[in-house]
């Protein structure tokens, strides 16, 4: 494998001009404590070498129903399943902590999220979420229109953001400071285009954008924004503001980890409507915790404990006659063990279908290939104090901390929401790799000292102290972190056919609905859940 | 040239320096360190045996006496005009302060005891030896004179403390590179180009620093505080100064003015007895959130029927001062000490939100004034809650919840913020000359009577059963304005956006 210099890392994760400054004034690069925690498994690999294993007889059990995958939509349906008082399921994770890309951590100065960290509140018609938020006694009644109220000590506490520009920090994430008439009247502008969206309605009342995505109308006039890039269209509609294209182009790398320009126009605007609920309204507010979703992930998992397998790889899914039957390996004890099921819900990314459905190994259909993946790392600083502020005007440590000059997405402090405002502190650095080439190649070439000098330079601009500061750092690589709503995916027909159960096996995952977001993964979840149930209640 | 009365004029500038440098460091530790007596002593006793040291080295100089005697010049310069703004930043960054402070008072000492002896030294050919020590040493106490004059009169009060340093060194300097041509023909030609150009950066360096003094006095209080420090020392949540001035001790807490023994009687009655008068029977066990001076606890403990007293303040260093500093446990009348009370060192939001405790009959909440996102989250519906929770039935609390006047919309939304989360909210205020007009929220978890007299036989100095009914009362200036006013919630922090923008407008 090539070996790269620190100058050419920092170059090529940070920009080449930042790098050199950095490499000049901090030349040498002390060793900081820490890991690469999360999956060590070669999956690949043990795919490759168990390609025909064999069963022992009497490892064989039956179950009618297996989940494959324990990420937000697995759990999802096995908390559908639960409470309709279906038990007779089993859920299978390859890891050996469950949650996904919502997991989390936890040490002793706070529990901390290793990817999704929030929940915007949902809408009233979002029944079967409000029901979990309710189940959750995170909510207390409703508001005469009928919104849910959600306990105050569950939403983003102020200040929310902050972003750091030429040396200062400034409140909110927009840059108003040193902003022209010019930006002004654009971003209005563009808040005028959201507005419209806010307020379209279809023949059938349907809204544009709303969540989850599988309710957004299908009407040609919407689904035209999928066409192009989400760039394109704010060149077509005449905005040049720099301000804006970075604003759009942040909010694209935080909610898709891809750049503006990777981005589908519809899923750019989803982004800016599909969380309003009239236009003029504020977006909706922010359910957090310390851990961020890694709190839904815990309380789904707590009620099936029971069925859950971790660290179980499915080597094989084989739709028959009667049902489907499971090849599975324990990582761990190199056991090999079989499940026959009546149904599956296949709740792992799209594009490992390929690899595990006896179907599809040899005759992969046309959409797999239409569900693309990119690759994220999240490190969490563990910090013995929180940095001081450099200037006494500077904007307080908020909960989102971001970084107007950075490719990385900044820093949520997880202290934030306990109110813990004083001494150590974690904070979760994130950084979707959509600048890079062969990002996942990249990625996993790094080792847990390059990765963890990316995150402290990146940082160093705005804070440093936070070498000395930081006390552990470790690193979560997602090579296949979320999928990617890129141009012309979203309504080309790959999602509804994938959609579609295949024989026995019902699919469930966010990568559904072309956008990574917990709402999504849940929607997906209950629905598959709902199917199985159906066709149960009918026999 | 008949270079001696400029040589006679250096021995005067010398000698002003040299006392002026002394003068710094003793009151830059005094002001820093507090106890101006200790701290003159100990300057004057190692400066002036520096000084003895110095001149015993002079002993051992041979050769190049016209070199040294430029190059102490300039160590002087350097040593002796950056000494104030050094002091003022190690003592704002260090925790060994004391040894810097004195090595640099014994480093400078000796620079300057060094210079008249080789003055004397390389004068002596110039004139004869009587004349000689009587002039310099006339000049050289003259010298002292004009210092001790100019420092309080001139330097203090117009260049401050950390300008007046950096002037003196430029003095030093001046005089080193002005040695260089007096003594032009004592010292080789290629030494002379190296002083002089040691000289001129010097000189820059110090001047860079004079143009930049302003920057290095915001970190030290030097306009700060008209009173003497007594107590001055920075923890990780705050810088604690306690001062003594004419009319008596006062605390700050990161500059801002906590309580004036003059009149702090005021606020302190005004923020305990209400809540005693409003609960009637006998409370026993009581809450105090912040207030980690003691004097709140002191108004506490002249009801015999309390029990117990928990504490809750962020900072160990705030609770301890109130222990340890004479004055303010006078003040306090040792309250702090008193068995009855706990004192728990956290963040009371924190230990509101971790802790299961017996409920409390009263709770004094007495927290700085709203003026950061830390602090708002003390007067949030969340926070609140959270209190009602520790609470009682019948439990009455009061709310110090700054000025409406200063800060009309501030208060009144913390009265709707204690409204929003279920209490029964009587808004009082009264005034305290240190603060102005200040004001309070007096609160049950039931409606009740606003009471009017405080409880029977507890000494008051302030309250009595007029004033205890007045404060009730608001004026056409403090009254609830007549535009909406949020209440302060975690997600939307409306107070610090209002206490910002009301309180700025007198900065």
């Amino acid at each position: 494998m090539i070996k790269f210099t620190r100058r050419e890392i920092l170059a090529s994760f940070l920009g080449l001009p930042f790098a050199l400054s950095a490499c000049k004034s901090n030349s040498e690069n002390v060793a900081v404590a820490g890991e690469i925690v999360g999956a060590n498994v070669d999956v690949g690999h043990i795919l490759r070498e168990m390609r025909n294993a064999e069963v022992p007889i009497n490892n064989w059990e039956t179950v009618k129903v297996a989940i494959i995958g324990g990420g937000a939509a697995g759990l999802s349906a096995a908390w559908k399943f639960t409470k309709q008082n279906f038990g007779d399921f089993v859920l299978l994770e390859l890891e050996d902590k469950i949650g996904g890309t919502a997991q989390s951590g936890e040490s002793n100065i706070i529990s901390y999220p290793w990817g999704a960290h929030y929940l915007p509140v949902p809408f009233q018609e979002n029944k079967e979420l409000v029901a979990l938020l309710d189940e959750m006694n995170l909510t207390e009644g409703k508001k005469s229109d009928g919104e849910i109220i959600v306990k105050e000590q569950f939403l983003c506490r102020e200040p929310e953001e902050r972003v750091f520009f030429k040396g200062r920090w400034y409140e909110g994430l927009y840059l108003h400071v040193g902003e022209s008439e010019d930006d002004k009247n654009q971003l209005k502008a563009f808040q005028k285009e959201v507005d419209f969206w806010v307020n379209w309605r279809d023949e059938n009342g349907k809204r544009a954008f709303v969540l989850p995505v599988a309710n957004c109308s299908n009407d040609a006039q919407a689904i035209a924004l999928d066409k192009i890039s989400f760039g394109d269209w704010l060149r077509q509609k005449g905005f040049t503001s720099e301000r804006l294209f970075w604003y759009c182009d942040y909010a694209c790398r935080d909610d898709y980890g891809l750049k503006l320009d990777q981005t589908s126009a519809w899923a750019g605007l989803f982004y800016f409507c599909s969380r309003v609920r009239k236009s003029g309204e504020e977006s909706q507010p922010f359910i957090t915790f310390p851990e961020g979703n890694g709190k839904f992930i815990n309380f789904l998992h707590d009620k099936i404990k029971d069925k859950t397998r971790l660290k179980t790889v499915a080597l094989e899914i084989i739709p028959n006659e009667k049902g489907v039957d499971i090849i599975y390996l324990n990582v761990e004890t190199k056991e090999i063990r079989g499940l026959r099921c009546e149904k599956i819900i296949f709740a792992a990314p799209i594009f490992t279908a390929k690899y595990l459905i006896r179907d599809f190994k040899t005759n992969p259909p046309n959409f797999v290939k239409e569900f693309e993946h990119n690759a994220w790392f999240v490190a969490n600083l563990f910090l013995k104090d929180r940095p001081k502020p450099r200037f006494p005007k500077d904007f307080p440590l908020a909960w989102d901390n971001v970084l107007y000059e950075s490719p990385s997405l900044g820093y949520v402090n997880s202290t934030h929401q306990k109110g813990l405002d004083y001494g150590a502190a974690v904070f979760t650095y994130y950084y979707p790799m959509c600048h890079e080439e062969n990002a996942r190649a990249k990625l996993f070439g790094l080792n847990h000292q390059e990765l963890a000098d990316i995150v402290l330079t990146d940082l160093s601009r705005a804070h440093p102290t936070i070498r000395e500061l930081t006390e552990k750092i470790d690193v979560m690589r997602w090579g296949h972190a979320m999928i990617s709503p890129r141009t012309n995916f979203m309504w080309n027909s790959s999602r509804d056919e994938a959609q579609k159960p295949f024989r026995n096996i019902h699919f469930a995952h966010s990568d559904l609905s072309g956008i990574a977001l917990f709402e999504e993964a849940f929607y997906h979840g209950i629905r598959a859940a709902n199917e199985i149930l159906k066709a149960e209640t009918r026999a | 040239m008949n270079r001696t009365p400029l040589l006679f004029l250096n021995v005067i500038i010398i000698a002003t320096c040299g006392l002026i440098y002394e003068l710094l460091a003793a009151t830059v530790s005094s002001y820093v360190l507090g106890d101006s007596i200790t701290q003159f002593s100990l300057v004057i006793g190692i400066y002036l045996s520096a000084m003895g040291v110095g001149s015993w080295i002079s002993g051992f100089l041979e050769k190049d006496l016209a070199k040294r005697f430029v190059e102490i010049e300039l160590a002087v310069a350097v040593a002796g005009g950056f000494s104030a703004p050094l002091l003022f930043l190690t003592f704002a960054g260090v925790s060994y302060f004391s040894i810097i402070l004195y090595s640099l008072v014994f480093v400078i000492g000796a620079l300057v005891g060094l210079e008249i002896p080789l003055l004397i030294r390389i004068l002596k050919d110039e004139l004869d030896f009587k004349k000689l020590i009587a002039r310099v040493l006339a000049l050289d106490y003259i010298g002292a004179l004009v210092a001790s004059l100019l420092f309080p009169i001139f330097l203090v009060p117009k260049l401050g403390l950390t300008r007046t340093s950096l002037v003196f060194g430029l003095l030093n300097a001046g005089v080193g590179i002005w040695g260089t041509w007096l003594l032009e023909n004592l010292i080789n030609k290629r030494d002379l180009t190296i002083l002089r150009i040691k000289g001129f950066i010097i000189v820059i360096l110090l001047l860079i620093a004079f143009i930049k003094a302003d920057s290095l006095t915001s970190l030290a209080e030097d306009a700060l505080f008209v009173d003497n420090i007594i107590y001055a020392k920075s923890s990780p949540y705050q810088r604690i100064v306690v001062t003594k001035g004419k009319i008596g001790y006062s605390l700050f807490i990161n500059g801002n003015l906590q309580f004036n023994s003059f009149d702090e009687y005021r606020y302190h009655e005004a923020l305990v007895h209400p809540a005693f008068a409003a609960h009637g029977a006998n409370p026993k066990r009581i809450l105090v959130l912040g207030g980690g001076d003691g004097l709140a606890v002191r108004e506490i403990l002249k009801y015999n029927s309390v029990e117990s007293i928990t504490l809750v303040d962020l900072d160990p260093m705030m609770t301890q001062v109130s222990k340890s500093v004479p004055a303010l446990g006078e003040l306090n009348k040792n309250s702090m000490q008193d068995s009855r009370v706990s004192v728990v060192n956290n963040d009371a939001f924190i230990w509101l939100d971790n802790n299961q405790n017996e409920p409390f009959d009263i709770a004094i909440i007495d927290f700085p004034d709203p003026n950061n996102f830390a602090l708002g989250k003390l007067y949030t519906t969340r926070f609140y809650n959270l209190l009602k929770a520790k609470l009682k039935p019948d439990a009455a609390i009061v709310v110090q919840t700054t000025s409406p006047l200063m800060a009309r919309k501030s208060f009144w939304s913390i009265m709707k913020t204690l409204e929003a989360s279920g209490f029964y909210v009587k808004p009082y205020n009264t005034t305290v000359p240190s603060f102005g007009i200040w004001g309070y929220a007096l609160c049950k978890l039931q409606p009740f009577e606003t009471p009017n007299k405080p409880q029977e036989n507890i000494e008051l100095k302030y309250l009595n059963e007029k004033t205890f009914a007045s404060m009730f009362e608001f004026s056409g200036d403090t009254s609830l304005p007549n535009e909406e006013i949020e209440v302060n919630r975690l997600d939307n922090q409306a107070l610090v956006r209002y206490y910002e923008s009301e309180w700025r407008r007198f900065e």
